[in-house]
């Protein structure tokens, strides 16, 4: 489908689609054996500028566009979500510096992120506090010019990779949501360790790592904002970031639908090719009608917030809802079509199918996004009343 | 100081297919793209300036059809500083001898430069003549098949030639010519700024009459090469083993070769 994308668009996908084919392509398999970071990917996605499309121009980047981010993650995620997802949250750690640090905080943290020089990362989640993110059980105090924080954050995506991060912690346990707040805290730090490094089922490639605030004084000028508006910050930055999500699992889709279609035209059995038969020729329509709806309801959200709506909750959501079952369904199919090779290390469909299942559970689980577009739906016909 | 890039633009061989009645490529529909060996030439001389700290200006060169344009659009994506391409219907018909001596008549008109960088060869033509035959035009000095860029200063420059068995080590006089394999470095990406930059630039355009060169020795006049066949040579084949103890077989050799009048 035509998305009549602009001429800086284009050039934009194109280059990512270059970088997926000639430097991710022939090095996926061997990064999601390992789940070694892989940097060399991330120096060549920094020199392509990739990283800046998502920076406003003030702070060297080339102008702060959900769209061009969501072309650069579903290229990137066609050849591998493990790499995709490492260069996505480092926007993710980026956008409330962006919505809400001064010009001071942004001057100091966006440029590094533009360049690729830093990596950024977002840090909410706690063992006891996952859907329930009010729960965080992270404080910080402050001490004179300084906060001291102390806490455990776990699962954090560029975790120990990452030089900038967006933290959120509490300040003020009485006021519950309200007393939480958001800090920007560098690698270095001292106080500020990192935990285990995670095993996990997919995205191999990224790193989900615990950090660990013991003691850890930061500059009272690293809190965004005003203390006790972190939950805002929180729920805003998901906002935004989740048409992202969206976008990397269309690009999974993309990356399995490609393959079966392919190896569909190859496979012969009963003397016929498989795409001849119609029970496949239907599972492929399918495969391709739904990503063909997950992309159009991505792009849609993320022009939505490239045009300057207000409140976009609801359609970011119903975005990353969507295109990431959309992602879960059609790697499973393109697993069936490829059969008993499917299942094998030796095509890419299966580490596809592992890496897809992320995409329902993190930046809010499935049932969490259904509750946020219930909630927004429930609303708006009260407030038309 | 200037280090010019000779490009040629050629049909993405990786994805054509070759008629097997004519033996000739099937261009409909193929993507053209730079001559691979090429890139690394470019990427060589921005490497270059890099080390020079920014001195040298890097330039490519391209003698072709007004398409070349994209070819040289993608070097300056890369991070070339400046582009020239030599079009005229006059140029077209030319063998590697006109070709040559059209892009000696242009690297002279650009001056002022200490490198000129080819590719091995052309993956279309494949005759690896035009960088000896520039050199010969402008009367530098030469090195082929290089791996390897040692040192350079403002009088000399020391490369690697690559060899079947090892390397040799040459140091030549600047201005000089070379022509590099893929041994040499991995070419980058274009970056996005690159790519908006090199979209907006001036593409410099020459022909005929910018160049002051003789009518009769460009374009078809100007290329004395007739090509009678084009064929695919016969894969190689296995040869004669002789076994057995040294003395004997060292006999069966002599027979065969004095037999067959090799020696
Ligand atoms: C690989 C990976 C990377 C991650 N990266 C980051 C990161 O960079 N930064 C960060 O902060 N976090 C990150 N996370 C954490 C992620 O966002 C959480 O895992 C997610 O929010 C869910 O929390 P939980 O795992 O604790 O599940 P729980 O909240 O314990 O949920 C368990 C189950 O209950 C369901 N459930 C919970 N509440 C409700 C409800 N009210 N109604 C219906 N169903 C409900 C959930 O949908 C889920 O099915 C990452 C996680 C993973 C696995
Ligand atoms: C089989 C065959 C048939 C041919 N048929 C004809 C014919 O019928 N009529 C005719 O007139 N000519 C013909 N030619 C000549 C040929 O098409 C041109 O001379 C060609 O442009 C250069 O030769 P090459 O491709 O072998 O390049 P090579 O000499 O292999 O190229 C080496 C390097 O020289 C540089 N270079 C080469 N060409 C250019 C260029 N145009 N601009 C800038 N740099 C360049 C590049 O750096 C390249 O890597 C034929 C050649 C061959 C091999």
């Amino acid at each position: 489908m035509d998305y009549y994308l602009t001429e800086e668009e284009q050039m934009i996908k194109e280059l990512a689609a270059q970088i997926a084919d000639e430097k991710i392509v022939p090095v996926r398999a061997k990064f999601d054996e390992s789940g070694e970071f892989p940097w060399d990917i991330i120096k060549v996605i920094a020199d392509a500028d990739l990283f800046r499309i998502f920076i406003p121009e003030e702070y060297e980047g080339m102008g702060d566009r959900a769209m061009s981010l969501a072309l650069v993650t579903e290229e990137l995620s066609r050849a591998c979500a493990g790499v995709s997802v490492s260069y996505a949250a480092s926007a993710l750690g980026a956008i409330p510096i962006i919505l809400y640090a001064n010009d001071e905080q942004k001057k100091r943290f966006l440029p590094r992120i533009a360049s690729g020089k830093s990596l950024a990362a977002f840090a909410l989640t706690e063992s006891n506090a996952g859907s329930d993110a009010g729960a965080i059980q992270t404080t910080a105090k402050l001490d004179g010019n300084e906060y001291v924080l102390n806490g455990t954050k776990q699962w954090i995506t560029n975790g120990g990779e990452a030089e900038v991060y967006t933290v959120i912690a509490m300040t003020d346990k009485s006021r519950g949501a309200r007393g939480v707040s958001a800090f920007i805290v560098e690698k270095g730090t001292p106080g500020f360790d990192f935990g285990k490094k995670e095993d996990k089922l997919g995205i191999r490639a990224s790193t989900t790592r615990e950090l660990i605030f013991n003691d850890c004084r930061i500059p009272k000028e690293n809190l965004l904002k005003r203390e006790g508006f972190g939950f805002i910050v929180a729920m805003k930055t998901f906002d935004k970031s989740r048409p992202g999500v969206a976008a990397q699992a269309v690009g999974i889709a993309e990356g399995a639908f490609r393959e079966a279609l392919k190896y569909s035209k190859e496979r012969e059995q009963f003397g016929n090719l498989i795409s001849s038969f119609q029970g496949i020729q239907f599972m492929l329509a399918d495969m391709g009608t739904q990503i063909e709806a997950a992309r159009a309801l991505t792009y849609a959200a993320a022009r939505m917030i490239d045009k300057g709506a207000k409140n976009y909750k609801k359609e970011a959501a119903m975005a990353k809802l969507f295109a990431s079952d959309v992602a879960m369904k059609v790697t499973v199919d393109a697993v069936q079509i490829l059969g008993g090779y499917g299942y094998m290390k030796e095509y890419p469909v299966e580490k596809m199918m592992r890496d897809a299942k992320i995409t329902q559970i993190y930046e809010g689980t499935n049932q969490i996004q259904r509750l946020v577009i219930a909630s927004e739906l429930i609303r708006e016909t009260v407030s038309k009343k | 100081m200037k280090i010019i890039v000779l490009i040629k633009q050629v049909p993405d061989t990786t994805n054509v297919s070759i008629n097997p009645d004519t033996n000739t490529l099937m261009r409909e529909g193929v993507e053209s793209i730079i001559n691979p060996f090429d890139m690394y030439a470019i990427e060589e001389a921005l490497r270059l300036k890099e080390r020079l700290n920014g001195e040298p200006e890097t330039v490519v060169l391209s003698m072709g059809p007004p398409q070349v344009e994209t070819a040289l659009r993608e070097a300056l994506s890369m991070g070339i500083d400046k582009a020239v391409l030599l079009t005229d219907r006059k140029f077209a018909g030319s063998d590697t001898l006109a070709t040559s001596y059209t892009l000696a008549a242009a690297i002279k008109k650009l001056d002022d430069y200490s490198l000129v960088l080819c590719g091995k060869q052309a993956i279309d033509g494949d005759t690896a003549q035009v960088g000896p035959g520039v050199a010969t035009w402008l009367d530098l000095p030469i090195a082929t098949y290089i791996r390897k860029i040692e040192e350079i200063d403002k009088e000399k420059i020391l490369v690697e030639r690559l060899m079947d068995m090892g390397y040799d080590r040459i140091s030549l006089k600047l201005p000089a010519l070379l022509t590099v394999v893929k041994e040499l470095n991995e070419p980058r990406l274009p970056s996005l700024r690159g790519k908006l930059k090199a979209k907006k630039a001036e593409i410099i355009n020459w022909g005929f009459e910018d160049l002051g060169i003789e009518e009769d020795m460009i374009g078809l006049d100007g290329s004395p090469t007739y090509v009678v066949k084009i064929f695919s040579p016969p894969p190689k084949q296995g040869g004669e083993k002789f076994h057995g103890n040294p003395e004997d077989s060292a006999k069966k050799i002599f027979e065969y070769l004095t037999s067959t009048k090799i020696i």
